[in-house]
């Protein structure tokens, strides 16, 4: 088998690249592929909150590539999941702890067993994000409809272009669609208009994501979160899947169905 | 009636959305080439300086921008209008492309200067449209070599 290696990254922190990983895992576990997500946010490790997996941390990214924990023992399954599994970061080194071509070598060796080896980059443009970037098959950039997040996506995407490893594709995270009609946010096209990337997935904002890092269960697994299902159509184009993009326009209100009325005029 | 309603029920672009565009497209566009807009306009000056030394142009007129289709594909674009009045000096501005009787009839007045590259890699802007009768110098980093190409052609010929 050989896995692909996906790189979730943004450039700056906040954005929602944690939560993008935690889900795409969960998704692509549950269309029945193999997966591993790795936190390379050495010393600010998350990714095992998210997906509640917390407590059952024996050892880390660093104890794998210092050669104190074989790769199986390292691996923490996932609960609901047989196929899922994560490897966390080190939470008391620092990013220096690991080189790009330990990246390169730990995921050559879970290529052979895995579909999907997805890497939680941290923010920033340094080593950390190096680690993430250098044994990236394909790049998913995550940014918000917000000048600082998009500039930051463009950024990024200049030095995954450098490197080699793009062209990246774009999620477009906690886009809230009212906001967008009233012409007070930007939209999807204008993202995808200022950045020229191709486009992977649209996350509407989502109350029930909160809730769902709140109880360590990613919002994914939640059937009534349009979040969730946006984060699963991302998974579906992952895997080579035509997915048409929700029409998030849909639950526009009375006002919007009245002016759809008076369209023909 | 559509516009009307269009207005009214918010989908005409307008409020902060347009204009986290417009500068998002701005601040990329120095990001991208590593060159912000101070050091531009540095830069702009610089060049005039060096081109009214050689013509005389119609300095009120004179747009240096960049323009950029995509993050691998930008360039930049020099609109500069040489001063109504002065049509000697721009025909004594002229290289050696100056002789050929096609290129004169062509020029109709609105001459090239030295610096001006052939049209097929001078793509237009809208700017360009409304002062079209004028004579107008463009630059841009695809064609700066092209005088050079013109005068071989022409010692050819």
């Amino acid at each position: 088998m050989a896995g692909k290696v996906v790189t979730i990254s943004s450039g700056k922190g906040g954005v929602g690249k944690t939560t993008a990983t935690a889900n795409l895992g969960i998704s692509l576990a549950s269309l029945g592929k193999k997966v591993v997500v790795i936190d390379a946010d050495i010393g600010l490790r998350n990714l095992d909150v998210i997906m509640g997996l917390e407590n059952r941390i024996v050892y880390d990214l660093v104890d794998i590539v210092e050669g104190r924990s074989k790769l199986r023992q390292s691996m923490i399954k996932h609960k609901k999941f047989e196929d899922l599994f994560l490897i966390p970061a080190a939470q008391t080194r620092d990013k220096m702890a690991v080189s790009p071509q330990d990246m390169v070598k730990l995921t050559d060796e879970l290529r052979e067993e895995h579909d999907f080896i997805l890497i939680d980059s941290p923010a920033g443009i340094e080593r950390g994000f190096r680690n993430a970037l250098e044994p990236a098959d394909e790049v998913l950039i995550v940014t918000n409809p917000e000048v600082s997040a998009v500039r930051d996506a463009d950024r990024i995407t200049g030095l995954i272009e450098a490197a080699e490893k793009g062209p990246g594709r774009l999620i477009l995270n906690r886009i809230k669609p009212e906001l967008v009609k009233k012409g007070e946010m930007l939209s999807s096209d204008d993202v995808v208009d200022i950045l020229g990337l191709a486009i992977i997935g649209i996350i509407p904002e989502d109350e029930l994501v909160l809730s769902a890092s709140n109880s360590g269960v990613p919002v994914t697994l939640n059937t009534d979160s349009k979040a969730g299902m946006a984060f699963n159509n991302v998974a579906r184009r992952l895997i080579g899947e035509d997915v048409p993009f929700m029409n998030l326009a849909d639950d526009a209100g009375f006002f919007r169905r009245l002016a759809r009325l008076f369209e023909g005029w | 009636m559509a516009s009307f309603l269009n207005r009214l029920f918010g989908r005409a672009r307008k409020g902060s959305g347009a204009t986290a565009k417009n500068r998002l497209h701005f601040v990329l566009q120095h990001d991208r080439i590593n060159l912000p807009p101070e050091r531009m306009e540095e830069m702009k000056r610089e060049i005039l300086a060096v081109i009214v030394k050689y013509l005389v142009v119609d300095q009120e007129r004179v747009e240096i921008a960049l323009e950029q289709r995509d993050r691998t594909h930008s360039k930049l674009v020099a609109e500069i209008p040489f001063a109504k009045e002065k049509q000697q000096i721009q025909m004594e501005a002229r290289p050696e492309t100056a002789g050929t009787d096609a290129q004169t009839a062509e020029s109709n007045g609105a001459v090239k200067s030295p610096l001006a590259a052939d049209e097929e890699a001078a793509p237009k802007d809208e700017s360009n449209d409304s002062q079209d009768a004028e004579p107008v110098a463009e630059v841009d980093e695809a064609s700066a070599t092209a005088p050079d190409a013109d005068a071989k052609d022409n010692k050819k010929n």
